[in-house]
């Protein structure tokens, strides 16, 4: 009988044109302007690495005290995102999990061999060797850097493929030589693309951005006196003048993430991590008691904030609107079903049980449905169009529609449009073909 | 075939309660053509859509072919419609949106016939209304006379056990009416069981057995000829 019932849904659609078009177009404005945002939504709402985002954790110590106000808006905690070098560099020393790296951004002037490619500013990343594992990075060539690199402050560097094509023509540059603010580094590997979005290891600038173009040792950028390009945050406390005095005081500058794989890895690092600030307490750093946090990757994006609220705001208000057109395709559906009363009474002397109607009626809604998605699709496509010229161009690059965004388009539309149409089809499948057929 | 017994239909408001049919007892057998007469509002289609299993009824006992239809669900009472039943409406009811065929094939998709024995099916009645030629046609493309032959065509398709027909020449003129009046005796003739609901009794005549209702009872006509010929002079 479904065919059957398809077949009569589109003879009814047909018969009253306009009417079945105001009913698409309910549908089809809804379902565009509610699945635009939602695709902006879910592109910042991603999570980026989802194979381990519940092993990797950030990492917080609370090291400017209970009177100082945290950073990140609405936070009761005391807690700051970034942790100083002290407690970058005591916490790399514990080895206390099973990987681990402080890392910041950093950038430089490189210098590229080729004497016709003028000098150009690159973002760099300072970390240690287990970023890469770590994080999965793909490499195309060669491999990250040693522990002993990272001992050793060596100047070794990773490069991504597009620093690659642009400064050796695509070539294996592996075991040649950058310059860096004119120090000569070793590339030891060159990562494929890796794009995490948003990028979750660093959320203070740029977290929808390509990342960075370089990874040396942390170490070495130490060394060489790097400064942050990231957020940097003193508080009261801002040191004494110079490097040294910058590393030795409480600004936090620094991000650090372990790698815990079991639940027990987690509790483990949790009771090392306050015992770590109880240390810290005792040996007369923090006047307080020990108050520490981890959080994974996806608990980590909500603390952060990474997807704005007045992002799940618009979202709310497009699924209203989308409520709305339902509404209106409810009212013109039950118009139009009750519109065509007698014909149903017809059928219901015929035979037709109230299930029938109800299928029948209920398959009709679900074609206005498909209807109302498709064109809710290409909607949604200018949709995009529009938001990417509104938009930041990293944020508008993510604003792409992928098939899974299709599928849910159409679903949605199918199985919102079939919801608004039960009390229609309900009302459809109570009408009483005796009053019906004495009527006529 | 059909056995009415002290049936009653009554239609409640918060206020009132008005009986369409009061104690009203018919028994319609196998083969017979049986006219159903009376005044305007005496309850003949009230009677009609209870005997069409398209009303529920208050009281009394109800026997289709044998079988006691009180209590029956929906889906039974409507399964019972399809396979029993062959309805004529004076409006004649085809479904506009169908051609001739397809308002044929509706009552025979509900009864879940394959494709080819809905055909058959189809193709039979046609013929025995004589429309072959039209079975694409749209009934706004046929006369009247047409159109209710397409009806009947579709009420007999299912070979149904009884035939209801509410005024079948009402909506026709007088040749249409005559052409339409011989196909149902033909049917009779062989066979069918007909009941016809009517307020002409020229065409009451031509049934078997004339039963005349008044304010929702049977009356017996042979004790009451004035109001015969106050119903007649209602018409």
């Amino acid at each position: 009988m479904f065919n059957y019932y398809l077949g009569l849904a589109f003879r009814s659609l047909k018969r009253n044109i306009v009417l079945t078009a105001l009913m698409i177009a309910a549908v089809g404005v809804g379902i565009g302007a509610s699945m635009t945002t939602l695709t902006v939504f879910r592109a910042m709402d991603n999570d980026p690495i989802p194979q381990k985002s519940r092993q990797l954790f950030a990492v917080q110590i609370e090291n400017w005290g209970p009177d100082n106000k945290s950073i990140v808006p609405g936070d009761e905690e005391h807690l700051q995102p970034q942790i100083s070098y002290i407690d970058a560099v005591g916490l790399m020393n514990a080895k206390a999990a099973h990987r681990q790296s402080a890392m910041y951004k950093t950038g430089a002037a490189l210098t590229p061999a080729n004497a016709d490619l003028l000098p150009f500013q690159v973002q760099i990343r300072a970390a240690y060797t287990d970023f890469f594992p770590m994080f999965q990075t793909p490499f195309l060539l060669g491999g990250p850097w040693s522990a002993d690199d990272d001992k050793n402050h060596a100047d070794v560097a990773v490069i991504t493929e597009k620093l690659n094509e642009k400064v050796f023509g695509g070539g294996n540059s592996v075991g040649k030589n950058i310059n860096l603010d004119n120090h000569e580094f070793r590339v030891v590997g060159v990562l494929g693309a890796w794009t995490p979005t948003p990028q979750f290891y660093d959320l203070n600038n740029d977290q929808f951005g390509e990342g960075a173009e370089i990874y040396i040792p942390f170490t070495r950028a130490i060394d060489g006196q790097m400064q942050s390009w990231g957020n940097n945050n003193c508080n009261n406390d801002v040191g004494e003048p110079g490097w040294d005095g910058h590393l030795r005081s409480e600004c936090v500058w620094i991000q650090f993430w372990a790698e815990l794989p079991t639940a027990a890895d987690v509790a483990a690092y949790r009771t090392f991590l306050s015992n770590y600030a109880a240390d810290q307490q005792r040996s007369g750093r923090f006047h307080w008691p020990a108050h520490t946090h981890i959080r994974n990757v996806r608990e980590w994006l909500i603390y952060q904030h990474a997807v704005q609220d007045e992002v799940r705001i618009l979202v709310l208000v497009s699924f209203s609107f989308l409520l709305v057109c339902l509404l209106n395709a409810m009212g013109l559906m039950l118009a139009k079903i009750m519109g065509r009363a007698p014909d149903i009474g017809v059928r219901r002397a015929l035979g037709a049980s109230r299930r029938a109607i109800f299928g029948q009626c209920l398959i009709e809604a679900g074609v206005v449905g498909l209807a109302g998605g498709l064109l809710g699709l290409v909607l949604t496509a200018l949709g995009l169009m529009g938001l990417r010229s509104l938009l930041s161009e990293e944020v508008g690059r993510l604003t792409h529609f992928s098939p899974a965004d299709i599928t849910i388009a159409i679903v949605l539309a199918v199985l919102a449009t079939t919801l608004a149409g039960l009390y229609p089809t309900w009302r459809a499948a109570q009408v009483q073909p005796a009053w019906q057929l004495k009527a006529q | 075939m059909l056995k009415m017994t002290h049936l009653s239909k009554a239609y409640r408001t918060e206020v009132v309660e008005t009986y369409a049919l009061r104690d009203f007892s018919i028994h319609v057998r196998e083969g017979e053509f049986v006219a159903v007469t009376g005044p305007s509002g005496s309850g003949k289609t009230t009677f009609l859509t209870i005997a069409g299993l398209l009303e529920e009824f208050s009281g009394g006992e109800y026997q289709l072919d044998g079988a006691n239809v009180r209590g029956l669900n929906d889906n039974q009472r409507s399964r019972l419609r399809n396979e029993k039943i062959g309805f004529i409406f004076q409006a004649f009811n085809l479904i506009a949106d169908l051609n001739v065929q397809d308002n044929i094939d509706v009552p025979l998709r509900y009864r879940g016939f394959n494709a080819a024995e809905r055909r058959r099916r189809i193709q039979e009645a046609l013929g025995r209304v004589g429309l072959s030629a039209r079975s694409r046609h749209y009934p706004a493309e046929l006369s009247g006379g047409q159109q209710q032959r397409v009806a009947i065509a579709r009420a007999l398709a299912g070979s149904p056990r009884l035939l209801l027909a509410d005024e079948p020449t009402g909506n026709l003129d007088t040749q249409m009416a005559r052409g339409v009046l011989d196909l149902l005796e033909e049917l009779h003739r062989d066979g069918a069981t007909i009941v016809m609901v009517t307020h002409d009794p020229e065409l009451a005549v031509r049934a078997q057995r004339e039963v005349h209702i008044v304010d929702g009872q049977v009356v017996d006509l042979a004790a009451q000829p004035r109001l015969v010929a106050t119903a007649n002079a209602n018409t």
